[in-house]
């Protein structure tokens, strides 16, 4: 028995309690909390003891991955399991195009099927393509799809592009699409054209273990890159030789980022050179990590190559294992954000956080990636340091143009430097696709303007087209012909400049998605002069170069092609 | 030595400061560039994304943001370059496009249309977006006009740097780039807490008060009334009304202010603010309290002042006259100032003739400061809070700062963010174990196993400082055999964290260059509570954690003056500045200053003069600002005693649950209502200003203890606050470099403080402790058992304490509305699993018993609550947790055992009226 207390017995009863006696307290804390059985669920994906707040990116992939979504309750308890904040796993989930976050109630489509949005692919019949798939579809909701329209995926010699899921095909119709749904290819494992083997056959990693034993000295191999000329083939031109002196004589420990979130629309020769011969670029990277000193690699890959990761994981552990590695091997998924391209927001990225371009001072070179002096270099950089360092001066300084649009043969042209666009066009491309006439181009993707057919023998290199209000970029070279309309071009691409701008600063946040809004209201209602004081503050007062470079094709359109937008 | 940088800014040639923005040149030269995303308030760091203040620089293709470009040597600025006028101009046009008009603006005074107004941007030629922002006016105290954003993300940095909440995020990208509070939940509904730092800083209007901005005809300089923090403030008053307040830089605070502090003030305006004399009426007996605070004429009377504080002294007089003087006895105020709180001791040693006065020190820190004066020789902390910002690792135990000292807590983790290594040990889980490097979630009562256990590794891994230890402590080789018989992996089942945590723990405190330690009521409210924090100073000295900038020990003080109403003599064994009182050389000296004798023996403590009253030997009691019918233990024997009184003269703002046993009430002033200083836990002395006057015939406390004085046959002549603070000083060589000149220009002045010149110590005893012989004392401890264990009648431990919104006993914090609105009702908290394991859903009805005494409240699930204990706040008078609280008493601190007693919980129940 238990005892029974003398309490509540007594006669001193207290009068009204002060407080306005409305309302009830909430059964729970503030704010949502985790629940036990989401986050049993998360360990289940991310693992039971994954708790690395760096790879918040990596972890919510593979929700993403299992999950085909990212609810809710899923992001609470990860935040729960990473010790983190909602409102930074909020943001970054949020940020980024390849994160679906939904309601916990939501009943996300069972698959997404991708529309490339990029210019070659809109002018490949991207948006009719996009319009009949949606008719079909509609008359057959059984099939749970919902579309999407995505930035440039990268493989723009084969426009139109689309995705179901992690499946690509290029030369994309609602037939082959249609097929695919119904009976889906399992993707395949991609074999590189230069495989392990291959490639050493052929000489390939002698330059890496001549290095590694010892018998080159990183001063000289450095002397010999800053010979060679070669030049960051990201899209600014950096002399590659002087980034890695900048580098190496920074206090370590120093890290390489390699940048391979090659996204600007038009631009596919890092993922053609991937796709044959990736263990040229892996051993320039290997011998960047070697000449710094480096204590690990981050490799970042923009993820519409979801083929071109495996191939890597696997060819990476090969080299791993054949104990060629200096540092350890970082694989990162992007996720859908062509400002990660940009190398200080991708260094953000990496650090598991969105991708806001840093403003600089610090350079990366000094604090870059987790605050430590960072070499970034993009893939086709890497590609070439092999050959570069083993040629020093007399190596032949060539660039890799993705062609696409209004020719014959699109695809990557190994030229000279400083080639002309018509020159590239006749003599590389088999001249311009039948029925088309050559009307404009754009040198450097959706970035580097739009300049006439009439600065056709210009020629096309770092430097040499500035006068013109143009950048050469990643030579990404968009062909457009008579068939084509500017204000439709330039629409699409300040519409990709919107979709794809991180927000952060005024003048192009908000700059380009004015641009978009005055552009859809058609020419008759358009100011000029609006047009170009947009432009100008777009490129005078943006944080990073989106901002600076979405001015460029107003800027062309108001130069070049008079009546068109205004 | 700064190294200068010459720089040339609008063709002048100017010395810049390294760690200068060209926006901070500018405006040393005078011109204020615009701002909108930069704000100058203190601790923000400049972003540089709204581009409003963007300048040329000679030879650089693009223009940059001035609030973050630092000089370079010879760089070129020109600020009014026509590049730079445009572009400015342009910004506020792309902004100003998405903005509602001036006029339908949630703050048409918003910064933003200032610095419009300023560069004759009136229009935009850009189309506005098609919004569909609905405001969100889902919480009590603030309103969101995401229409009004511009994504400038000052409240996020406000909220994640500055506050470190982190409910605040810049959610989508582009131009969906938009605030959301946690998951794009409405306000009310999200983790905020109401800090109300993003209010502050927001340049448009977006995030608001609820009821606006609210213009104020003055404002008035002075200090929260809340807790021990000591923020800074200004009372914004319109029509004799607060409408508003705002931080200040003050040193503590650096504008920052919690959710109390900022919308907590209008408790002042209550219609139940007492403001005329009370006397209890002829015929109601004393233990009938059933009274409505709002309609005290029931049970009261009103009457002048001549007359209430003539029957108010007469009763204790006529006592003392009969009884003798042991027959009185005092509880001044931690919530008053320290001109108050010296003239009730005063009053009570010099006008009841003994030294029976006491506050609610005793509840909270008595045992800290018994272990203290004990050790080191001085009660009060040895550095500030803020110097956590320089410590490498901070070890936080029983205490929960981000409810308790929300801003105190926000150096703490902003030093966790900026990479010190936090040890939180707690058995329950606060929000700062998400900062926490260790969190050490202890069973309830187990502090001394625990410290014992990582002094054991400290001295077998020899990590102690021999240096430091030989020069500057004793006993050490005592504490050392002592603690061997408390290894970690035999502590470790008790204590119920691994041993492993433990030993790299004490490592890591051990081995830092700087470590500091912060304690709370976890620590001091047990039996053993005194032993803790031996245990904690034994941890410093061992390892030489104390007397440098980043080190030391900091009990974190309750009240807004609960250091100062200690250090001015409210204890009944020491007269001001801890002199005892049965120190004969001490009673000289205040014999001299008061001119009467004075006793010689310590008086009784809060708890001891309960069952004083019980015996009889306690009849009169005189209670200033103070609670004790919700805030002693074991309530109902604590209520008895008042009942039990003869004379009982209550003087406060509010009819609070004491003042119903009282048969004197006399109205008093609410802190904006006064003049005088207090001092916070760091130390710093701080000067409070009046803004309003005392509602009705509510008079000032000051003027009420003077008038009570006189009544008891004093001689009392004061004019004000001023110069009862210059016979204090007098009195009191810790403030005695403190004028009150100096106070007013200053604002805030830290003790000691000898000479006028003299800045004031922060951290104290770099050079020996105020003890006999210099040294600290190492005091070895045994574990004591809490004093009422969990069995199988009464199988659950209950922890007491405070919420975020509440102050102590509720009696203002229930009464400003906004609290109130947030959390409006008695919670018990409990963990997932024990309401699994009781078959209660959250938001049910529960009982909860203790052999003293049964309360009925709801049930809330909180995750940080260990299992097999539950937490209940003591501040709900409908549910008062101190019914079931035990009074035990440590033997030295005489604090009771608030934060351990063994209760039950029934769902099924005939509900008690109450």
């Amino acid at each position: 028995m238990s005892s029974v207390p003398d309490h509540g017995k007594s006669k001193m009863r207290l009068g009204r309690p002060p407080g306005a006696g409305r309302g009830h307290g909430k059964p729970s804390l503030r704010g949502r909390q985790s629940d036990p059985a989401a986050v049993a669920e998360i360990q289940n994906i991310i693992g039971a003891s994954a708790a690395e707040r760096t790879l918040l990116i990596e972890y919510l992939h593979q929700i993403q991955d299992a999950e085909g979504c990212l609810r809710h309750r899923h992001l609470a308890a990860l935040a729960h399991c990473l010790r983190q904040s909602l409102a930074e796993i909020y943001e970054v989930a949020t940020f980024y195009h390849r994160f679906d976050v939904v309601a916990d109630d939501a009943e996300p489509a069972a698959r997404t099927i991708q529309i490339c949005d990029g210019l070659p692919c809109q002018m490949a019949g991207a948006d009719a393509l996009a319009d009949t798939l949606a008719d079909t579809l509609a008359s057959n909701p059984a099939s749970n799809c919902r579309i999407v329209r995505s930035a440039c995926m990268g493989r723009c010699d084969g426009a139109p592009v689309a995705s179901i899921d992690a499946d690509y095909l290029t030369h994309a119709d609602a037939t082959a699409i249609q097929t695919r749904l119904t009976s889906p290819v399992a993707p395949d494992v991609m074999a590189p054209r230069v495989d392990f083997a291959a490639y050493q056959a052929g000489g390939g990693y002698q330059l890496l273990r001549q290095c590694l034993a010892g018998e080159r000295q990183s001063a000289q191999v450095i002397s010999q890159l800053e010979l060679s000329g070669l030049r960051g083939l990201g899209g600014a031109g950096f002399p590659t030789g002087r980034k890695w002196r900048l580098v190496a004589a920074e206090p370590g420990p120093r890290l390489i980022a390699v940048n391979g979130d090659e996204s600007e629309p038009g631009t596919f020769k890092d993922r053609h050179y991937l796709e044959t011969d990736p263990h040229r670029f892996i051993e320039g990277m290997l011998l960047a990590a070697w000449a710094m000193d480096a204590e690990a690699i981050y490799l970042y890959l923009r993820d519409e190559y979801p083929d071109l990761r495996v191939m890597l994981q696997r060819e990476l552990a090969l080299v791993t294992a054949a104990g060629l590695c200096h540092g350890q091997i970082h694989l990162r998924r992007g996720a859908g954000s062509y400002i990660c391209g940009e190398e200080s927001a991708m260094l953000e990225s990496i650090e598991g956080k969105r991708g806001l371009p840093r403003q600089r001072p610090p350079f990366p070179s000094q604090a870059g990636l987790f605050g430590r002096p960072t070499l970034i270099n993009n893939i086709e950089t890497l590609y070439w340091t092999r050959d570069a360092i083993n040629d020093g001066a007399a190596w032949q300084n060539l660039r890799s143009y993705s062609v696409s649009g209004r020719v014959r043969e699109p695809g990557v042209k190994r030229a000279p430097a400083g080639i002309s666009a018509r020159a590239l066009i006749n003599s590389y491309c088999g001249g311009m696709a039948a029925g088309h006439e050559l009307m404009a181009f754009l040198p450097g993707g959706a970035s580097g303007g739009i300049l006439p057919a009439s600065l056709a023998d210009a020629p096309m290199d770092f430097g040499t087209l500035e006068q013109h209000g143009a950048l050469i970029g990643s030579a990404a070279l968009i062909v457009l012909s008579q068939h084509d309309d500017i204000s439709v071009v330039v629409t699409n691409l300040m519409r990709f400049f919107a979709h794809e701008s991180c927000g952060q600063c005024t003048p192009c946040r908000v700059g380009t998605e004015k641009a978009v809004v005055m552009l859809a209201a058609g020419k008759e209602q358009a100011d000029g002069v609006a047009f170009s004081d947009l432009a100008q503050v777009m490129a005078d007062a943006s944080i990073c170069g989106l901002g600076h470079a979405a001015a460029n094709p107003l800027r062309c359109a108001l130069r070049y092609f008079p009546g068109s937008i205004a | 030595m700064t190294d200068k940088i010459s720089i040339e800014l609008d063709g002048i040639s100017v010395d810049a400061l390294p760690d200068e923005s060209i926006w901070q040149v500018a405006a040393r030269l005078g011109t204020i560039l615009p701002h909108l995303c930069h704000t100058t308030e203190a601790g923000y760091r400049s972003d540089g994304n709204c581009r409003a203040c963007v300048v040329e620089v000679e030879g650089e293709r693009t223009l940059a943001a001035s609030c973050r470009r630092r000089p370079e040597a010879g760089i070129v600025v020109k600020t009014d370059s026509e590049r730079a006028l445009k572009a400015r101009a342009m910004v506020m046009e792309l902004l100003l496009s998405d903005q509602p008009r001036q006029s339908e603006s949630p703050d048409p005074a918003a910064l933003i249309w200032h610095w419009a107004d300023a560069q004759g941007v009136h229009d935009s030629r850009f189309p506005r977006r098609s919004h569909d922002v609905v405001p969100d006016t889902s919480h009590p105290a603030m309103m969101v006009n995401l229409d009004a954003c511009i994504q400038c993300n000052l409240c996020v940095r406000a909220c994640r740097e500055v506050q470190v909440n982190d409910v605040i995020a810049m959610a989508g990208r582009g131009a969906d780039s938009h605030i959301a509070f946690d998951f794009d939940d409405p306000m009310g509904d999200s983790s905020c807490v109401a800090c109300g730092e993003c209010v502050r800083v927001c340049p448009t209007g977006a995030l608001l008060p609820a009821d606006g901005q609210g213009d104020a005809d003055r404002e008035v300089a002075s200090v929260c009334p809340y807790c021990g923090v000591g923020c800074q403030l200004t009372f914004h008053v319109r029509d004799e009304r607060i409408v508003r307040v705002e931080g200040r830089d003050g040193p503590a605070n650096q504008g920052r202010l919690c959710v109390k502090g900022r919308f907590g003030f209008d408790y002042i305006h209550s219609s139940e603010r007492l403001t005329m004399p009370l006397i209890r009426r002829d015929g109601i007996a004393k233990d009938d309290v059933a009274i409505d605070p709002a309609n005290p004429l029931s049970h009261f009377r009103e009457a002048s002042w001549e007359e209430a504080l003539t029957h108010a002294a007469q009763g204790l007089q006529s006592i003392r006259d009969i009884h003798g003087s042991g027959a009185l006895a005092g509880f001044g105020s931690a919530k008053g100032s320290n001109e108050e709180a010296y003239l009730f001791q005063k009053l009570v040693r010099t006008g009841f003739g003994n030294n029976n006065v006491d506050h609610c020190t005793r509840l909270c820190h008595a045992s800290s400061v018994a272990a203290l004066m004990q050790t080191i020789g001085s009660g009060a902390v040895t550095a500030p809070f803020t110097d956590a910002l320089k410590a490498e690792v901070i070890l936080i135990i029983g205490c929960n700062p981000p409810v308790n000292h929300p801003v105190a807590a926000t150096y703490l983790k902003q030093a966790a963010k900026n990479g010190a290594k936090l040890i939180v040990i707690d058995p329950d889980g606060s929000t700062l174990s998400q900062h926490a490097t260790w969190m050490l979630k202890i069973k309830p009562a187990t502090d001394v196993a625990l410290l014992n256990a990582m002094l054991h590794v400290i001295i077998e891994e020899d990590l102690v400082d021999h240096e430091y230890i030989a020069a500057r402590t004793n006993g050490f080789l005592e504490l050392a055999a002592h603690v061997r018989a408390f290894p970690p992996e035999a502590m470790a089942e008790l204590i119920g964290v691994p041993a492993g945590k433990i030993r790299d723990a004490a490592r890591a405190f051990a081995t830092a260059r700087t470590a500091m330690i912060f304690w709370g009521m976890g620590i001091s409210q047990h039996i053993h509570g005194t032993d803790n924090a031996r245990c904690l100073i034994s941890l410093a000295l061992a390892t030489g954690q104390i007397g440098r900038p980043g080190t030391g020990l900091h009990p974190l003080r309750g009240q807004n003056n609960v250091q100062g109403a200690s250090d001015t003599g409210l204890i009944p064994m020491v007269y001001p500045d801890y002199q005892p009182v049965d120190d004969p050389a001490a009673q000289a000296r205040f014999e001299a200053l008061w001119k009467t004798k004075l006793d010689p023996n310590p008086g009784l403590t809060v708890v001891e003069i309960t069952e004083a009253i019980h015996r009889g030997d306690i009849r009169g009691l005189y209670i200033m600002g103070e609670n004790p019918a919700m805030s002693d233990p074991n309530l109902s024997h604590a209520r008895t005693a008042l009942a039990n009184l003869q004379h009982l003269v209550v003087q406060d703002i509010f009819l609070t649950e004491t003042a119903c046993y009282a048969d004197v009430v006399l109205p008093a002033s609410a802190w904006p209502e006064k003049d005088g200083t207090v001092t916070n836990s760091n130390r710093q002395v701080q000067m409070g200003r009046r803004a309003l006057q005392p509602p009705g015939l509510a008079r000032q406390d000051l003027w009420i203890i003077e008038q009570m004085a006189r009544r008891l046959e004093l001689d009392w002549h004061y004019d004000g606050p001023e110069t009862v603070f210059e016979e204090m000083r007098a009195s009191m060589s810790s403030i005695h470099g403190m004028s009150w000149q100096r106070l007013l220009a200053e604002d805030a002045i830290t003790y000691p403080c000898a000479t006028p010149e003299d800045k004031g110590q922060a951290v104290m005893f770099g050079d020996g402790f105020p003890t006999k012989d210099g040294r600290g004392q190492f005091v070895p401890c045994d574990i004591t058992d809490p004093d009422e264990l969990p069995d199988q009648e009464y199988p659950l431990v209950l922890l007491t304490g405070r919420l975020l919104e509440h102050w102590h006993t509720g009696a203002i914090t229930r009464r400003a509305p906004i609290l109130d609105q947030l959390e409006p009702e008695a919670m018990a908290h409990l963990a997932p699993d024990t309401l699994k394991e009781l078959g209660v859903a959250p938001g049910d009805r529960i009982r909860v018993e203790s052999r003293r005494g049964a309360i009925e409240l709801t049930a809330r699930a909180d995750i940080g609550v260990q299992p097999g204990t539950v937490f209940i706040p003591f501040c709900f008078a409908e549910a008062a947790v101190n019914l079931l609280t035990n009074d035990a008493l440590d033997p030295d601190g005489k604090i009771p055992e608030f934060k351990y007693c063994a209760i039950r919980i029934s769902t099924a129940y005939d509900s008690v009226e109450t």
